[in-house]
């Protein structure tokens, strides 16, 4: 039934017949099929507007669908049963904005939800915070004010926040899109050496090359339904639909 | 050559006179006020040392200072527990809660302080506590009177409580919303993410008005004087109207409320230059 069926990686996220209606006229996603595997990076692309963040902030319920069903990690989301907290806390998100908590500093950022959440002791859940500060590659900014960095080194403070809490789904809103320019590289650098690691990834992007280089899977989302699925390559040099072919022909040089 | 002057910032011209044009003078930036206000407080304040109309004034009103004191500590402390409740209350998911804080907040603010007194005072009071008294009367054979202090205090706590739940709802939804999604995305409880994110942040927009308040409150327990109760204002009232020295009499009670509101506004200066500079590091 998934699309890596059979005997190969367990299915991780499932999304089916997922539609988000914003105030009964906006259709903002239609009938949205999405099945990813354990360790595979899924990159979504589409126009502005297109409904591809709906559709993330779906898998950990920051959106309510409207219609539809959400699976992860074996848990179905829409049941009332389910503890969407702990579902959660395994299901690390990374946005546009950073969302880093200002007042409190770096080390507080990552070690609040381990310890509130994970149940963690002060100790161990520093020692895992400045593990993760060391792999994004800024241990020395510990102990600085989110404000007193730079927005490349607040968005990797805000990946390394949601990596202590060992996720195993990681999901991206836009991450590069309100950094300057000369910021891309070092997240991007991060989110690869992630997704060489073995990570589930699901990403919402404008950067190509991230796609190019990273993606098992790139899917084009336009008006709210998933136009094309594919390889990246084969997508990026043989769309099949018209609709791809126009955005493409916009956005790549 | 005229161009080029015009670019440059004023008081920087090279050659020119080297201090800055835009720097004012001394007495334009002197808290001029200031002076004014601790003059006329000194001069008060000699008036009732020196002169014995104003000193027997204020022996009998002094006394009054301990009640207004207790009574805006008190319906402080009663009106910011109303206020988080009522605040928070109006943002629940639950329809109920919303709607009966809303209610109690719009209700309390569209009524004059002074009928909302009586009404609470000398009806809602009273009715209830003859409803509580008649089961505690039949369950345990005793019962209880408030004060009209109590009533009163009560009273300015439920206004106060509807004023600061506007304050604790705009602090709160002042807090983009990025940051508790951010905190929800972690898995951290609604609960867990309203104390540990949310709150502490909004804490910064909440501290100042709520100082405001404080302040507003215990102005307004001069209100209290209605019913009778023994504060600095009824003192006063009672000393002009026994005496006839009316000066005397509202004269001691300006100069103490002066003092204590002042006092208390420059502390809340104070206080919140302190919480911008241990703070620098954030947003």
């Amino acid at each position: 039934m998934a699309a890596h069926g059979g005997t190969g990686p367990a299915q991780m996220i499932s999304l089916r017949g997922l539609s988000k209606t914003f105030d009964r006229t906006i259709h903002a996603v239609v009938d949205v099929d999405l099945e990813v595997v354990e360790g595979e990076v899924v990159v979504i692309v589409g126009p502005s507007g297109s409904g591809k963040s709906t559709v993330l902030r779906c898998i950990n319920l920051l959106e309510v669908p409207t219609e539809g069903f959400v699976t992860v990690d074996g848990f179905e989301l829409l049941d009332p049963k389910t503890d969407i907290d702990h579902v959660r806390a395994e299901v690390g998100m990374v946005f546009q904005q950073f969302n880093l908590f200002p007042h409190l500093t770096v080390i507080e950022n990552i070690t609040l939800a381990q310890r509130k959440v994970r149940g963690r002791s002060r100790t161990e859940a520093e020692e895992v915070a400045v593990r993760q500060l060391t792999r994004v590659g800024i241990p020395e900014k510990a102990d600085a004010y989110p404000r007193q960095l730079s927005g490349g080194q607040q968005q990797r403070v805000a990946i390394a926040r949601s990596l202590a809490m060992d996720p195993k789904v990681m999901l991206f809103d836009e991450p590069t899109s309100a950094l300057d320019p000369e910021m891309v590289k070092e997240v991007l650098d991060v989110m690869l050496e992630l997704a060489s690691e073995g990570m589930t990834m699901v990403v919402v992007t404008h950067e190509m090359g991230f796609a190019k280089a990273a993606a098992d899977r790139l899917v084009f989302i336009d008006e709210g339904e998933i136009v094309e699925v594919g390889p990246p390559e084969e997508v990026f040099s043989n769309p099949t639909h018209q609709r791809t072919r126009a955005f493409f022909d916009k956005i790549l040089y | 050559m005229g161009g080029e002057k015009i670019k440059e910032p004023r008081g920087l011209r090279p050659g020119g006179a080297s201090r800055v044009r835009d720097e004012k003078p001394w007495w334009d930036t002197f808290p001029w006020w200031g002076l004014f206000i601790a003059l006329v407080l000194a001069w008060m304040a000699v008036q009732i040392i020196t002169q014995d109309d104003y000193a027997l004034a204020w022996e009998r009103i002094i006394p009054g200072l301990r009640l207004t004191i207790e009574a805006t500590i008190k319906a402080f402390a009663i009106a910011l527990v109303l206020g988080l409740t009522a605040g928070m209350g109006q943002l629940s998911r639950n329809v109920v809660v919303r709607n009966v804080a809303r209610t109690y907040v719009e209700f309390i603010r569209g009524i004059p302080m002074l009928p909302l007194i009586f009404t609470v005072a000398l009806i809602v009071v009273p009715e209830t506590s003859d409803y509580i008294n008649a089961r505690l009367d039949a369950w345990f054979g005793f019962t209880y009177e408030p004060s009209f202090q109590m009533r009163a205090t009560v009273t300015l706590a439920l206004i106060y409580g509807a004023y600061m739940a506007e304050i604790f709802r705009g602090g709160i939804q002042s807090i983009p919303p990025g940051q508790s999604e951010a905190g929800r995305s972690l898995g951290l409880t609604r609960r867990q993410t309203m104390r540990s994110v949310v709150l502490p942040q909004a804490m910064r927009a909440i501290i100042p008005p709520l100082g405001n308040d404080f302040i507003a409150i215990l102005k307004d327990t001069s209100l209290l004087s209605v019913l009778g109760v023994l504060e600095i204002t009824q003192r006063g009232r009672q000393f002009s109207a026994s005496t006839f020295k009316f000066r005397e009499g509202y004269f001691v009670v300006s100069f103490i409320y002066l003092c204590l509101t002042l006092g208390l506004s420059i502390l809340l200066g104070v206080l919140e230059r302190r919480m911008t500079r241990d703070r620098k590091g954030e947003r």
